[in-house]
């Protein structure tokens, strides 16, 4: 445990020591900023609208109407962010031979594996906090449902996760970060629109293209619902970019 | 300490090291010499657990690197060829993270960092960036990071690379001093570095062990035939040759580097020196020099690993 915080520790001073995680916080920071006030400014309008045509604010909800929304353009900002997060991990270790001090030091695979995803999982926990912020905010203006957002929230961790353990994955075969991140983002995004011709291949193959999109699991858990099935989904996701990231060091090693 | 048995790593269709045994004893230095490509990484590679073998084992400290690698790994201090080092982290930062990955308790952390600090010459340099650091300087954090715990075992590659000659000295200075209490094995393909910090080495040539000896013993066993230095006075140079040529036991008469100067090489194990001295004196020439010429290690180098190419099915010499 002690040598996966110190693997996390490093990895987390390596994303600070460098003007990566100042890009990337920045630049989500004023993402989300704008997405979130043009969500609220269209929200407070329709609330308006409504009021005028007499039904009243009551029948606006934060949680559906403003907080699912914004869940969603999160992922989509995450879509573009983790793979550029995690490019580096082992391309950047591998090029400049850091790796060897890794794999000579008394440490187990998985223990250097779990490290660096804990280390990316911070980072995507301080751009959480970043959403928090904004989010909290609503609290003073309205009532949203907390245990419903905090599904949300699960969601979009368990999502992010399965971003960065297949960005691990993918950075673990090249040395060459461009290619990393490129390659993470594109097997992403095709994750992502996998279901869109569902409807076309027959009901059994459509099933399994559906049951693969990861977007479509994300819709529950922002709407407030948490079913194991999704959880099992991104938790297997995770457990199976890990466990491939953990024999691709492995395999490394054989090929020498 | 190290015990190296039959070791062969093949890299799809190359064979990198082939079928390489040796052992160090405790306390003991081992220099592993050999040109560039000749395997001296991929063995301390596969020494050092980075990577497993094809074929063969390696143990250190009793600990098998393959079977047992934590617990080996845990009682080697490894400098790589390039130094690994985290370019934007400073140089005590770097120190104690390595110190924690190879499992230095919390509380000795700062005492051991401030320690090898001292000891490599670096402290001077403990807030800096090790990206931003000279190359000297990059190569002794390096060193200063396989000395953190304190290990049994060190395996040096080519620590000397990239240090300026003061270094150089400094650097073999301690790693000597480091002897005794660590077992060391050490790669360079600079000659004058074994002689001066080896008890023993290695040579090692096309995956292969040409020799393990002590210097000393290289030089003596690779004098099959000993050779003289012999000047007259250069007046009646051309006179002498015969004269030397006459001896009995002298096998090869060679121009030497002045005039009047002969290489003379003779039988092994037969000393001529007085015949020699005799010969020429009684024949009415001047001796101005005669003395034994030896053959730097370099020389031994360069004919262990080029004469031997023709012969690759005689079987490396071993000494275990």
């Amino acid at each position: 445990m002690t040598n996966v915080l110190a693997i996390a520790q490093k990895e987390l001073r390596s994303y600070f020591a460098s003007p990566i995680a100042y890009i990337i916080i920045g630049f989500f920071a004023l993402l989300f900023g704008f997405m979130y006030t043009s969500i609220l400014d269209w929200f407070i309008r329709q609330g308006m609208q409504m009021s005028m045509m007499g039904m009243g604010p009551r029948n606006m909800n934060v949680n559906q109407q403003m907080i699912r929304p914004l869940f969603l353009n999160v992922s989509v900002l995450l879509l573009f962010i983790l793979p550029f997060l995690t490019a580096r991990s082992y391309a950047e270790e591998k090029r400049t031979g850091t790796v060897e001090l890794l794999l000579t030091s008394p440490l187990t695979d998985l223990q250097i594996v779990m490290g660096k995803f804990a280390g990316a999982m911070a980072l995507f926990g301080v751009l959480m906090a970043i959403t928090a912020l904004h989010i909290g905010l609503l609290f003073f203006f309205g009532t949203p449902e907390w245990r419903a957002l905090l599904a949300g929230y699960l969601g979009i961790v368990l999502f992010g996760g399965c971003i960065v353990a297949i960005g691990l994955f993918i950075s673990s075969l090249t040395q060459n970060q461009i290619i990393a991140g490129v390659a993470t983002f594109a097997v992403i995004l095709m994750l992502w629109v996998v279901d869109w011709l569902a409807e076309s291949v027959g009901p059994r193959t459509g099933d399994v293209l559906r049951y693969l999109s990861m977007t479509a699991h994300l819709d529950d858990f922002v709407k407030g619902v948490v079913d194991t099935k999704h959880i099992v989904y991104y938790l297997s996701v995770i457990g199976f970019g890990l466990f491939l990231t953990v024999r691709s060091i492995d395999a490394e090693r054989w090929r020498g | 300490m190290i015990e190296v048995d039959h070791l062969t790593k093949r890299y799809g269709p190359v064979t990198a090291v082939s079928d390489v045994s040796f052992t160090v004893n405790k306390g003991e230095i081992l220099g592993f010499l050999g040109p560039n490509g000749a395997g001296k990484t991929t063995t301390m590679r596969v020494l050092t657990g980075y990577m497993p073998a094809t074929e063969g084992r390696c143990v250190v400290a009793g600990y098998d690197v393959f079977e047992h690698p934590i617990e080996a790994k845990r009682r080697i201090g490894y400098l790589p060829e390039t130094p690994p080092l985290y370019s934007d982290m400073t140089v005590r930062e770097y120190l104690h993270f390595v110190a924690k990955i190879k499992g230095v308790p919390a509380r000795d952390r700062a005492r051991r960092v401030n320690d090898v600090m001292e000891r490599t010459w670096v402290a001077d340099m403990a807030n800096r960036a090790c990206g931003k650091l000279s190359k000297g300087y990059k190569q002794r954090v390096g060193l200063a990071q396989a000395l953190i715990h304190n290990p049994e075992v060190l395996v040096l590659d080519e620590p000397t690379a990239g240090l300026d000659p003061k270094q150089i000295i400094e650097t073999r200075r301690l790693i000597k001093e480091l002897a005794g209490d660590h077992t060391i094995i050490l790669s360079t393909h600079i000659l004058p570095e074994v002689s001066q910090t080896c008890q023993r080495v290695v040579i090692i040539n096309r995956g292969k062990v040409v020799a393990v000896d002590t210097p000393e013993n290289l030089t003596r066993r690779l004098r099959g035939s000993e050779t003289m230095y012999v000047q007259v006075d250069a007046a009646r140079a051309d006179d002498a040759r015969p004269v030397i040529e006459r001896i009995p036991g002298v096998v090869r008469v060679a121009a030497g580097d002045a005039p009047g100067a002969f290489e003379v090489e003779s039988e092994a194990g037969r000393d001529i020196r007085r015949e020699l001295a005799r010969a020429i004196v009684q024949s009415g020439l001047d001796l101005l020099e005669l003395r034994p010429l030896r053959m730097s290690l370099e020389e031994i180098f360069l004919s262990l690993t080029t004469e031997e190419r023709g012969e690759e099915e005689r079987p490396a010499e071993v000494v275990q």
